[in-house]
């Protein structure tokens, strides 16, 4: 059993820098849990302090129920695969690998067993001679993730493993360690920027900004429920448009404007929109919930002018404009467009986010759930 | 666009053309050759004011080695492109590999020649010489003391020098500078001058006379006999070598302490995920990766040691069965004369360097790669 239990962790460095605040995560046996992010979100540092690798500031930390704080990196019983590999140079990928068993005094057969091991799920078994110079960048992260497996630790520690390897190499890694998730059967902690590996690889994300945990949830909920408008832009590429609309209320039904255009939203999010009438919301749409429609229709679509034409084979990522705002729409393949052409935009409510102004949450998430 | 004047055209023509380049660049060395001759027959024997004579030799001086320079690159600029870019370097580098060559090639080539002869260079007397350096038991004891020397300083300031770097680092920043600062002074001291510091720490007076010696004066005061530091044998060599030790460990102390600062904080931290504790890192981490930097430093200090003469000819001439190798090639040549002999220290001291400067080299263009 690996459960980690973050409850109230925070961190604050010399000169009141909170760099993580008040962060509650529970992370369930052989879960595969991802820390999404954008740069100095606090992700990193709520990272190294479940490793141990800094000082809790404030809150508890437990692993398997058991209150580890004071405890140091090697007795926790974790193993860490760091962004830039962090190899021991002048050992070979044997001895890197049987470094922390040489440690905790293991029997030689025994280290040589579970190398062997390592290094044939690993496809890396011709590699255990060479030093670390002799191996390429995606070599190098599999002797990392190797000496992380040997340890068979309680929990793995992933520091954005993937981020100095090439486009190519990361998508393949991905599903490498997604896989490798399925066959160890153990609990993974794994940080990145990169919200495309964030979804195809996590049970459970949990999004940071600023040192504040915006949302946890799986990928779907994630994407198709975001608690804020910043996990509904930070999720899902291209990124989900943003429009300020005012709310009006017409013969008992409700209208968004934006100036250029106006629609009629169906019953349930109208009910929803209710409070807002005669203020202003973000109206929320994920570019595939935008479908191009060959006239307008009155109160129902977007118009709008083309800006930018991406074909990408299977389909075409149209930037569109109105007066106020840009948006993006992917559209099918044989879509006939030119730049400058006025078009029109069928957007499917049942997918539509709004969220306060202000406070820039969504509205309405309780309801939705019903 | 407006036309120049004819005349000035012509004059110009004339100036740029290449007879005359290639006159005006050889005039312009031989000028400056004569110049400088004469400015330093003038400094020689001219009875003008020392001022004066300051101001010509840095004018000269300085702008002599400029007007050389810039004639020697104007007359290779006029030769074909090819034969151009290979002959500039040569331009610049010249002078001083002319300089190396008289000073210390030629010198050397010299040394070695004349450590075949006799005292008085008169007669040839193939490896008498060297012979002596080996046999003559008095040379034995110079031998065992630079192999004390050779063996324990490098190693001791090394080491001292490693663990000041590795705590220092611990240390807040502010007292890390000071720590430091303290530790590397002696660095600016001049082997001469540590001596006479030194003297004063190992100073003899008989007992019951006032020791003005530092350490007679703390083991007196602790009611001992006052100690001949510098005359008891074997030990007077420890109390020299100490002194080398004290002179280099704040060397090796900044090197190695970069090297270590230089260690990436990733790698320690998977070490201590590992499970090591700060000893094993210090052990199998930090020392296999500044590897490089330790040897260089232990070779650059051998180096010294190897050369060091003023320590021990200050402190005690070498007597008292304390000389090493290089206060024994001074004596043999400039105050006993035989040039024989000195010369075949010398080139004993010369051979005994090359490896360790082969290995410094390589290292050296491989950190370049």
């Amino acid at each position: 059993m690996a459960t980690v239990s973050l409850k109230n962790i925070g961190k604050v460095y010399e000169g009141n820098v909170r760099a993580v605040d008040n962060a509650n995560i529970e992370i369930e046996d052989r879960e595969f849990v991802v820390f999404v992010g954008p740069s100095g979100c606090g992700k990193s540092t709520t990272l190294r302090m479940i490793a141990g690798l800094e000082d809790i500031t404030e809150g508890d930390l437990y692993i398997d129920d058991k209150r580890v704080n004071d405890i140091p990196p090697k007795d926790r019983d974790i193993a860490m695969v760091f962004q830039n590999y962090a190899l021991y140079p002048h050992m070979t990928v044997y001895d890197n690998m049987a470094f922390g068993l040489k440690i905790r005094k293991f029997d030689k057969e025994d280290i040589k067993k579970r190398v062997d091991q390592a290094a044939k799920i690993l496809d890396i078994e011709e590699l255990l001679d060479r030093k670390p110079k002799a191996l390429s960048g995606g070599q190098r992260q599999r002797v990392a993730v190797g000496r992380a497996i040997v340890r068979q630790p309680k929990v793995f520690l992933f520091d954005e493993p993937l981020s100095n390897l090439d486009a190519k190499l990361r998508v393949q890694m991905r599903a490498e360690i997604s896989s490798l998730h399925n066959r160890l059967q153990a609990t993974m902690v794994y940080v990145t920027h990169d919200q495309v590996e964030a979804m195809t690889m996590a049970d459970k994300i949990v999004v940071l900004k600023d040192g504040l945990i915006q949302q946890i949830g799986s990928p779907l909920e994630l994407y198709n429920d975001p608690a804020n408008r910043f996990v509904a832009g930070f999720i899902g590429s291209p990124p989900m448009n943003f429009m300020t609309v005012d709310v009006t209320e017409e013969k008992g039904k409700v209208y968004i404007d934006e100036g250029d255009f106006k629609l009629e939203i169906p019953k349930e999010q109208g009910d929803i929109l209710k409070d807002y009438v005669g203020k202003q919301v973000v109206f929320g749409m994920r570019p595939e919930d935008l479908d191009y429609h060959e006239e307008e229709m009155k109160d129902q679509t977007i118009k709008c002018n083309v800006g930018v034409i991406e074909p990408l084979g299977a389909e075409i990522h149209v930037y569109v404009n109105t007066a106020k705002h840009q948006a993006i729409a992917r559209v099918g393949p044989n879509v006939k467009l030119q730049v400058g052409d006025t078009i029109y935009l069928l957007p499917h409510f049942e997918k539509a986010v709004f969220f306060d102004l202000e406070t820039e949450l969504a509205i309405g998430r309780e309801q939705r759930r019903q | 666009m407006a036309q120049v004047p004819n005349k000035n055209n012509r004059l110009f023509e004339i100036f740029a053309a290449a007879p005359t380049r290639i006159a005006v660049s050889l005039i312009v060395p031989v000028v400056t050759f004569l110049v400088l001759r004469w400015s330093f027959i003038f400094m020689r024997d001219s009875e003008a004011s020392k001022f004066l004579i300051g101001i010509v030799a840095l004018t000269i001086g300085v702008g002599g080695v400029w007007v050389l320079f810039a004639a020697t690159n104007n007359l290779v600029s006029m030769l074909p492109t090819r034969m151009r870019d290979t002959l500039r370097p040569f331009v610049f580098v010249g002078p001083a590999v002319a300089v190396l060559l008289f000073y210390i090639v030629f010198p050397a080539l010299r040394t070695i020649y004349l450590s075949f002869l006799n005292r008085t260079s008169t007669e040839f007397v193939g490896l008498r010489n060297y012979e002596f350096v080996f046999t003559d038991p008095q040379m034995l004891i110079i031998l065992r003391n630079t192999l004390l020397w050779v063996l324990i300083v490098p190693f001791v300031a090394v080491a001292m020098g490693l663990l000041i770097a590795v705590m220092t680092d611990r240390l807040r920043p502010g007292w890390e500078k000071i720590v430091k600062s303290l530790i590397f002074l002696p660095m600016a001291i001049s082997f001469v001058g540590a001596s006479v510091i030194w003297r004063f720490v190992y100073y003899y007076q008989p007992a019951g006379y006032e020791q003005i010696g530092l350490l007679n004066a703390i083991v007196t005061a602790f009611g001992g006999e006052p100690v001949a530091w510098l005359i008891i044998r074997p030990w007077n060599n420890f109390f020299l070598l100490f002194i080398m030790i004290w002179l280099q460990t704040g060397f090796a102390m900044v090197i190695q302490s970069a090297a270590v600062k230089g260690v990436p904080s990733s790698l320690l931290e998977a070490a201590r995920i590992d499970g090591a504790n700060e000893i094993r890192i210090f052990f199998n981490v930090i020392i296999p990766y500044i590897k490089g930097t330790i040897l260089t430093v232990m070779t650059t200090i051998l180096f010294m040691v190897l050369k060091i003469f003023d320590i021990v000819y200050v402190m005690t001439s070498g007597n008292y069965d304390t000389g090493i190798v290089a206060s024994r090639m001074y004596k043999e040549a400039f105050i006993y004369r035989n040039f024989g002999r000195g010369s075949a220290l010398a080139v004993f001291l010369f051979i005994v360097v090359i490896p360790f400067m082969i290995r410094n080299i390589t290292q050296m263009r491989e950190n370049r790669r």
